[in-house]
């Protein structure tokens, strides 16, 4: 019997008799945990992802999904951060941050004492790496352009991104990277 | 002829049984031990409340001072019950009121509680002392002021994880100034501000206080506070901890921190900061049971808040703890005997975020001799992780595991895991609750039917192939109680022959199965101790279904007590569907 993902036996349809949603099944990959190619790192920050609408799952009780007592009591900012090469995400609380260089002191702090991948700074070729985020729109855009205020509103998550990616990424926005551009440096 | 004991030596004999089974077990001796474990049980546990009615429990029982019961399947935690399916309370606090005027204890669990029950269990009960309402639902804070106005001998009122019509913080003020008779008070789940005022003084005055948990309103630089009024507290649920550093409030949470000289469990700790955990590490060396899992806390803090607690026996935690957190875990907290921890973004599945994998639980089964207890959610695993975990860890009696994308393969092999399950049923002979993840075939239940004798509940989610799968599990696992499934292809014919192991089970949960309408109504006929309800959400009438239709979620329970009369519209008993029929 076919032992591999042959899943069609399985599909059941999670809608009512009739009804046409579907539970939309993600791709099956295996997972590499080594270094992700460009591509998909390309590729996971710029598409939405497809997520399984599955009412019920992943089975945790509704008094930990729903908090919404926090959010009138706690000015809480935090957004995840993650950097290129690196394997883990890091949160930052944006709202304990005073201004873009605390900012940055925190970000280096948690990226550059850790060993995981490369530095902040790649020596070799004297690039500095760029700290862009996602915004409420799904924009990404260089961190610093903003006032600070507008900044903690609309940031949804951190990237520390190689110089050299971001023509690949495509931002919408056009920027000059010298003028106004939040740069990362020691 | 036989002497016997008289009626009061046996009386005093039975009350050193305190578990339900050996005293249904004593029952069943005789007449005349039936009769003195009647008059004598005080303690009576219904695990579902429709499986009898009020009235037959009052009359077998009619001195009982606690009860418990439990409402809404499990799977009503996960939003799979649609709201008025039911679990009233309320018939059970009319019945009690007239019949039990000396009730002392009522929990309750996945009910809906009115503040019309409140008021009655208020007025009812004179030696009122404990409400335990876990998960419920259906009140509001007006009903709390009448619990609080009027139960002068109350000890305990836990809301633990209810959704509370939160109108206002004011009910705490209606204890009056008399009450000092507080022991317990979990105010957790709620989000209204208390006055702090009211609760000070409250605190102040009740110096039997051992357990407090405050809910987020209660702010970091109040709780240095209370702590000085109630130095004896073995429980704390902080509130939000979660402010600007400030060294004034930090040496005062300090100092008042290292007054609790017993105390033994924490929880709280919403977004926690991490310059204010310091502040509890006089503690630690104390501390048996840490629930972390409300709070963003990540590592290094959060692993070295835990590893300064040698004496942990109980960890709830996010996944923030990370692999390198649970190995450090592993190392400092030998006497572990419950690990859960709970996935800090359930629905954004991040590439990245892979810091917590199944190498952090097999550690903690490496070092944790005494682990029994376990609830893992993560995004990996593999057959030969469950296999080394089985292999350590024999002595598991719970083990839950949540991979959080469905039917996924052990990771290295894209193998079913249906090995490394099958180990753990194998090897760990006491196994009494089991939840399956992954991608799993038949053989995942051909292994659990052949050794899990001693499983009393599962629970299975996109697994299976045929109904193999089902009629294995029903056939074999004799000590099965509860059962519920998701999204599984399993169908009539394993139900059907079956079915008279579904009396000896409390209940059978089934949704996104293959069960037809007709085997629904044939099951029903079969089996008259059965209650089989059909949950269906779709507007048509219950005439025109087809014997075929497949149904979409459907709960089967025994009980003594006939259809229940309460059902909304989307329920249908199958008794009044399936009406006696010539031929």
């Amino acid at each position: 019997m076919d032992r591999g993902l042959g899943l069609e036996i399985t599909e059941l349809r999670l809608g009512l008799p009739g009804a046409t949603a579907v539970v939309v099944e993600k791709s099956e990959k295996k997972r590499a945990f080594s270094e992700l190619t460009d591509e998909r790192k390309a590729a996971a920050t710029a598409a939405p992802r497809a997520k399984s609408q599955v009412v019920g799952w992943p089975p945790v009780c509704s008094y930990r999904r729903k908090n919404p007592a926090a959010a009138e009591y706690s000015k809480n900012r935090c957004v995840k951060v993650s950097m290129d090469g690196a394997i883990c995400l890091r949160k930052i609380d944006l709202s304990l941050q005073e201004g873009y260089s605390e900012l940055a002191v925190a970000v280096k702090k948690l990226f550059g004492c850790d060993a995981l991948g490369e530095g902040l700074k790649d020596e070799e070729k004297g690039e500095y790496n760029k700290l862009i985020y996602e915004d409420k729109d799904g924009d990404w855009m260089l961190v610093g352009d903003v006032p600070w205020e507008m900044f903690i509103e609309s940031c949804k998550r951190l990237r520390i991104m190689k110089r050299s990616e971001i023509k690949d990424l495509g931002l919408p926005k056009e920027r000059d990277f010298l003028r106004g551009a939040f740069q990362l440096k020691d | 002829m036989a002497y016997s004991f008289p009626e009061e030596v046996l009386e005093h004999v039975f009350s050193f049984l305190h578990s339900d089974r050996d005293r249904n077990a004593v029952s069943l001796v005789c007449k005349s031990w039936y009769e003195i474990d009647r008059w004598s049980r005080r303690r009576v546990f219904i695990g579902n409340c429709y499986a009898i009615s009020p009235r037959a429990v009052i009359r077998r029982f009619p001195e009982v001072r606690s009860i418990k019961i439990k409402g809404k399947p499990h799977f009503a935690d996960f939003n799979l019950v649609p709201d008025g399916w039911g679990g009233y309370v309320f018939p059970w606090i009319t019945a009690m009121a007239s019949s039990y005027p000396w009730l002392e204890e009522i929990h309750l669990k996945r009910m809906v509680v009115t503040n019309a029950c409140l008021e009655l269990i208020a007025k009812s009960f004179k030696n009122f002392r404990v409400l335990v309402l876990s998960t419920c639902e259906g009140f509001s804070t007006d009903g709390l002021a009448s619990i609080a106005a009027n139960c002068r001998n109350l000890r305990e009122l836990d809301l633990r994880d209810s959704e509370v019509d939160d109108l206002s913080g004011h009910w705490l003020s209606h204890f009056p100034d008399s009450y000092t008779s507080l022991v317990s008070l979990n105010i957790s789940c709620l989000g209204s501000e208390v006055s702090f005022s009211a609760l000070e003084r409250l605190v102040s005055r009740c110096p039997n206080l051992r357990s407090l948990s405050l809910n987020q309103a209660v702010p970091i630089d109040r709780i240095a506070c209370l702590l000085r009024q109630a130095p004896q507290l073995i429980e704390l649920g902080t509130g939000a901890y979660n402010a600007e550093l400030r060294p004034d409030v930090f040496s005062s949470l300090s100092g008042a921190f290292s007054c609790l000289k017993e105390l033994r469990s924490l929880s709280g700790f919403w977004d926690a900061v991490p310059a204010y955990i310091p502040a509890v590490y006089s503690v630690c060396s104390g501390i048996t049971s840490l629930n972390l899992s409300y709070t963003t806390m990540q590592n290094p803090d959060l692993t070295k808040l835990v590893s300064q607690c040698p004496n942990l026996q109980q960890l709830w935690v996010l996944d923030y703890i990370e692999d390198c957190g649970l190995e450090a875990v592993a190392a400092s907290c030998k006497d572990l005997r419950e690990l859960r921890v709970f996935p800090s973004d359930p629905y954004e599945e991040d590439e990245f975020d892979i810091a917590l994998t199944e190498r952090g639980l097999v550690s903690v089964s490496e070092g944790c001799t005494n682990l029994q207890s376990v609830l893992y959610f993560c995004h990996q695993m593999s057959n030969a992780a469950l296999i080394s975990i089985a292999q350590n860890r024999p002595n598991l009696t719970r083990f839950r595991l949540c991979i959080i994308e469905p039917r996924s393969p052990d990771y290295l092999t894209l193998q079913p895991l249906d090995a490394g399950f099958g180990a753990i049923v194998e090897h760990c002979k006491g196994l009494r609750r089991l939840s399956l993840s992954g991608l799993l075939t038949d053989r995942v239940f051909e292994y659990i039917g052949t050794h899990a004798k001693k499983l009393e509940m599962l629970s299975v989610a996109f697994a299976g192939e045929s109904d193999l799968g089902l009629h294995l599990v029903l056939s074999g696992c004799e000590s099965l109680r509860k059962l519920e499934i998701r999204d599984c292809p399993f169908g009539d014919k394993a139900l059907l022959a079956n079915a008279e192991k579904l009396e000896t089970m409390r209940s059978l949960w089934m949704s996104s199965c293959s069960v037809s309408f007709g085997a629904c109504k044939l099951l029903c006929r079969r089996m008259p101790r059965l209650n089989v309800e059909v949950i269906d959400e779709t507007s048509e009438v219950a005439e025109s279904r087809p014997e075929s239709f497949t149904v979409q979620k459907l709960y089967i329970y025994r009980s003594v007590a006939g259809p229940r009369l309460d059902m909304p519209d989307y329920v249908l008993s199958m008794e009044e569907e399936s009406p006696d029929l010539i031929g």
